[in-house]
């Protein structure tokens, strides 16, 4: 039954010298580690250029040279006139209380309403979680027209409610929960009740803290989306100090255009650095929650 | 308010139980429900109904204009050139960062003591304030300040305007939406990868399937098909969603060469305040994202496992 | 077919030593187990034999010749998983057939679209065809070809690893637990299916299992490891009926064995709580020693048969385990604190004529093992030699004579 043609070729075995396959790994290894610097070096070229332009003197910006260490170090300078020409502090404040603001609310409004979807039944149920889904469909952008038109009406532009109103609901928190809450035992949940716990003690006492590494993910992804939001901010907002950080920016380089690359990227620095500090302290949760995305 | 399954003395307590829980379910998802009436449904209502009259911010009345606003759009031109404008930058955004994170995240994947830096490296601009990061492109492509044309003139290219030529612009904005998104692509692919058996790989070596090719080929490519299908889907919907560099490098310019579809919606709607057209375009806006939505769900569901 | 020969193969994973100088000489055409608990290092010797692993040290012969640098498909070895490893996205017919399209065919002619250009192409694989249906008609999975392996059931799955090993024409087939992943009974099924396969074949076979009746029942010679060591080779009868360590003694055969310390007294002669065994051993006075006896061979007095020599211990039941056709009696013995004994026995004795008994067995039937826990051949005392005549009482509660 055998045709010798077709598996002789390898089976008669060429057998490869000790040399020739460490020679084929180590060109193998070489080829793989030079792409992949490559694209590291693409990466982080912005990263290092931020960071050596905040430190270098305007002469030595506009010289244009390709120099890493500047002869005249100039960080301060750059980094105080950031500071002070633009209230890049206050951008982080106005940051971080619109998105605890966010996540709050969030977190209030979806994780009871996730649980009823995921443990009760009521009439509608069906219903609102098909809303859920539509809602996961709709992008930010969308309602902000209609929305703005209230909050003019309402004269509640430039506050900072309106920098968070759009965003109270989340979709995706009710979507995921719900996910998760729909694997917690019922039994502990039929317990509880038998013990006399109301629901809403339920909720918030039992069912929640086994979700933490959820909500932990989830708040990672939430705070970053919209710290980094400037659509929404950009609409409604025109007071600069109720600026985030991404319009903060904006207005910073408006007002500086084209001339104090080095203070400018100072302020790029200072108000990337956040983040990027907790990335690296905490990448695990962040690249869960920032990929939460993905499991949607 | 207590709701015990035993203690209550009723006749019939299976009804009063469920009515109690319907009663609490409600509770818990009626701010929800209000948020989600309030923020997603009467917006899309009020949109619809705007979409069918002349509206603009500060008219005290409006009228009724029928699908003028819809064929007003269909033929204005710089609409046109908005959807022009986003489907090449997505043209362009999509296969490159697709690809390469691909690329990157098969490299990556078999190291082991490297894989963290290169995970972290990647992963860099996707935790970084965008804004903040445009506005260092921006010096990055300036033609006579920044270091790229420094390089460019060195190599006896000479200085080239990324951003204010015309015809580079778009590809250039493509480039660096491609530089955020690769990272991201590149974590979405490890876990894919991750989820293939390694005995498979085992089993491919001993049956003769040891080289880097015939490996992609023959396992790897087939067996991450969700993952990649899945990459291209969400990595679509983020490129057609492009605004934020449009709105601080460009400004839609230079001759609208990168006003985008969301721009020119935010043009609209919030610098000329004409509402009601701006309507209109979010409702095409949306039935785009919609498409690729329903692409995403469709195609999670097909092909999922063997 | 092959020869197996390893020499002085070790293999360590940073400071943990999983494999210790192992030299084995596996004979062509032989079914060779490897047995031994987790962590026995059964599994990585096995994967150092496919290539999968390296080894730190030591090498493979096959047939005489070294295959240490040859990559583990140039090693004419094909495996059988655990898991199977069976493509999924791929028919039961790939599967089998990519063995066959991985050497049989250059890069070219697989690339997908460049491979549309090669004439040859068709022609290798018609033959692959050819040779895959011979392959599946053997294994009787003809009809599942264009199936995927999602589809199939358990022993379907191990049929078509099997396919896909078989159509290698390897010098050996190398078994990582492939029953495992098995329900009892299809187990039982699938183990006469492969020793009959390996019958017909003959081909050399190293299977990799944790069960003994495995080991047992399928193998023409069997290795017992621990710790990275062989502690025993030999045919089944050989690992039963002279276990060469307490490890294996315990090992093989179900239930295990039981184990009673005894001491060595004058002359080297055995001492049971004080009392003389007819057993002489070749160990110093003093010396601690165990004695290993079959449950089959160690029986309640209904039960045995009685003969003069016999050594008898005084029990009580503490549980019986009913099996139909015979039953396993777990006993408790006063004098032995801490020792249960198991015997095994034919269903008819009722169990209340065993609640309190005297467990007989004969001086013949005990294994000895020294202080080290290895064997040690002894001497056992016949009826007619000039020890004293009647049973020993080793307890309280004598039986007339």
């Amino acid at each position: 039954m055998t045709d010798t043609s077709i598996t002789a070729p390898a089976i008669a075995g060429t057998p490869t010298t000790p040399a020739g396959s460490a020679g084929r790994r180590f060109a193998s290894l070489f080829i793989t580690h030079a792409i992949l610097i490559t694209g590291a070096a693409f990466i982080l070229l912005p990263f290092l250029w931020m960071l050596v332009t905040s430190i270098k003197p305007p002469d030595e910006v506009f010289n244009a040279q390709l120099r890493i260490w500047p002869k005249h170090f100039y960080g301060f300078e750059n980094y105080a006139m950031a500071l002070t020409s633009a209230p890049l502090l206050r951008f982080a404040l106005n940051g971080i209380i619109v998105c605890g603001g966010i996540l709050i609310i969030q977190l209030l409004t979806a994780i009871p309403c996730a649980y009823a979807l995921a443990k009760l039944r009521f009439p509608g149920r069906n219903l609102l979680f098909v809303l859920v889904l539509l809602g996961l469909c709709v992008p930010e952008q969308v309602p902000a027209l209609p929305i703005y038109i209230a909050l003019a009406k309402m004269d509640l532009l430039n506050t900072y409610f309106a920098m968070m109103v759009p965003f109270f609901l989340s979709v995706f928190a009710i979507f995921l929960f719900r996910q998760f809450f729909r694997s917690f035992p019922d039994d502990i949940i039929h317990a509880a009740r038998l013990d006399g716990m109301s629901e809403f003690e339920i909720v918030w006492r039992i069912v929640t803290p086994s979700a933490m590494p959820a909500i932990a993910a989830f708040a990672v992804f939430s705070f970053v989306a919209h710290w980094n939001d400037l659509y929404w901010p950009l609409i409604v907002i025109s007071d600069v100090n109720l600026a985030p950080p991404p319009l903060g920016m904006m207005f910073f380089s408006d007002a500086e255009a084209g001339t104090n690359y080095g203070a400018l990227t100072a302020a790029a620095t200072i108000l990337t650095a956040p983040l990027l500090l907790a990335f690296l302290f905490a990448r695990r949760r962040f690249i869960e929650g920032i990929t939460m995305t993905g499991v949607k | 308010m207590s709701v015990t399954a035993v203690s209550a003395p009723i006749a019939r307590p299976g009804a009063r139980q469920a009515f109690i829980e319907r009663l609490v379910a409600g509770g818990f998802a009626l701010p929800a429900l209000l948020l989600l009436v309030l923020t997603i449904l009467v917006p899309l209502g009020v949109l619809a109904y705007l979409s069918f009259t002349d509206y603009e911010l500060g008219d005290v009345d409006l009228h009724y204009v029928g699908l003028q606003n819809i064929t007003a759009a269909l033929t204005d031109p710089e609409f046109r050139r908005a959807l022009k404008n986003t489907l090449i930058y997505v043209a362009i955004v999509l296969p490159g960062s697709v690809i390469l994170s691909l690329l990157v995240a098969v490299l990556v994947h078999r190291r082991k003591r490297t894989r963290s830096l290169y995970e972290i490296i990647y992963f860099l601009p996707v935790t970084s304030t965008f804004i903040a990061m445009a506005t260092v492109w921006q010096f990055l492509l300036h033609p006579s300040l920044g270091p790229v044309s420094a390089v460019l003139r060195w190599l006896g290219i000479g200085e080239i305007a990324f951003l204010s030529n015309p015809s580079l612009a778009l590809p250039t904005l493509a480039v660096i939406g491609i530089w955020q998104l690769v990272g991201f692509n590149m974590i979405l692919f490890l876990a894919g990868l991750s989820t293939i058996p390694k005995d498979l790989y085992e089993a491919a070596e001993i049956d003769g399937c040891g080289g880097e090719i015939d490996r992609f080929l023959t396992i790897t490519w087939p067996l991450l098909g969700p993952t990649t299908m899945f990459v291209i889907v969400t990595s679509s919907i983020t490129a057609f969603k492009v605004f934020d560099t449009v709105a601080v490098l460009t400004h839609g310019g230079p001759v609208g060469s990168t006003e985008v579809l969301l721009y020119k919606v935010y043009l609209e709607g919030f610098q000329y305040f004409r509402m009601a057209y701006a309507s209109v375009l979010t409702f095409i806006f949306l039935i785009f994202i919609l498409v690729f939505s329903i692409l995403q769900t469709v195609v999670m569901d097909r092909r999922v496992h063997y | 077919m092959a020869a197996v020969d390893i020499k002085n193969l070790s293999k360590s994973f940073g400071a943990h030593k999983v494999l210790k100088d192992i030299n084995l000489s596996i004979k062509d055409g032989e079914f060779l187990t490897l047995v031994g608990p987790s962590g026995c290092g059964k599994s990585t010797l096995i994967r150092i034999i496919a290539g999968l692993e390296p080894q730190s040290s030591g090498s493979i012969f096959v047939d005489g010749a070294p295959i240490d640098h040859l990559r583990p498909h140039e090693r004419r070895i094909a495996m059988v998983f655990q898991s199977y490893a069976l493509y999924p996205h791929m028919s039961v017919f790939n599967n089998i057939a990519l063995p066959l399209t991985m050497t049989g065919l250059s890069l070219y002619e697989r690339l997908p679209l460049i491979r549309l250009l090669s004439p040859r192409r068709r022609r290798v694989m018609q033959e692959i065809g050819k040779e895959v249906r011979a392959i599946a008609s053997q294994l009787q999975i003809e009809p599942l070809l264009e199936r995927k392996p999602a589809q199939l059931s358990g022993g379907q799955r191990q049929r078509v690893a099997l396919g896909r090993a078989m159509v290698r024409q390897p010098a050996a087939f190398l078994m990582d637990e492939p029953l495992s992943n098995l329900d009892a009974k299809l187990r039982v099924h699938m183990r006469s299916e492969l020793a009959e396969l390996h019958q017909r074949l003959g081909a050399t076979f190293v299977y990799v299992t944790h069960d003994q009746v495995e080991a047992m029942t399928m193998s023409s010679r069997v290795a017992m490891m621990e710790g990275g060591d062989i502690l025993q080779l030999g045919t089944p009868d050989e690992l039963y009926d002279r276990p060469a360590n307490v490890q294996v003694a315990q090992f093989i055969g179900s239930p295990t064995i039981n184990l009673i310390p005894t001491t060595v007294g004058a002359g080297g002669r055995l001492e049971l709580l004080g009392k003389p065994l007819q057993i002489d051993t070749g160990l110093q006075t003093g010396e601690k020693a165990t004695i290993g006896v079959r449950p089959e061979m160690i029986l309640p007095g209904a039960a045995a048969r009685q003969s003069p020599d016999q050594v008898s211990l005084a029990a009580t039941l503490r549980r019986s385990e009913h099996l139909g056709s015979e039953k396993i009696l777990h006993f408790d013995v006063p004098s032995l604190p801490g020792i249960s004994v198991t015997s095994r026995i034919g269903a008819g004795v009722p169990d209340a004529e065993v609640e309190n008994t005297e467990l007989l067995f004969n001086p013949s039937a005990c294994h000895v093992f020294d202080a080290a826990g290895n064997r040690v051949d002894a001497q056992s005392q016949g009826a007619s030699s000039a020890a004293p005549k009647g049973k020993l009482r080793l307890a309280e509660g004598a039986r007339a004579s």
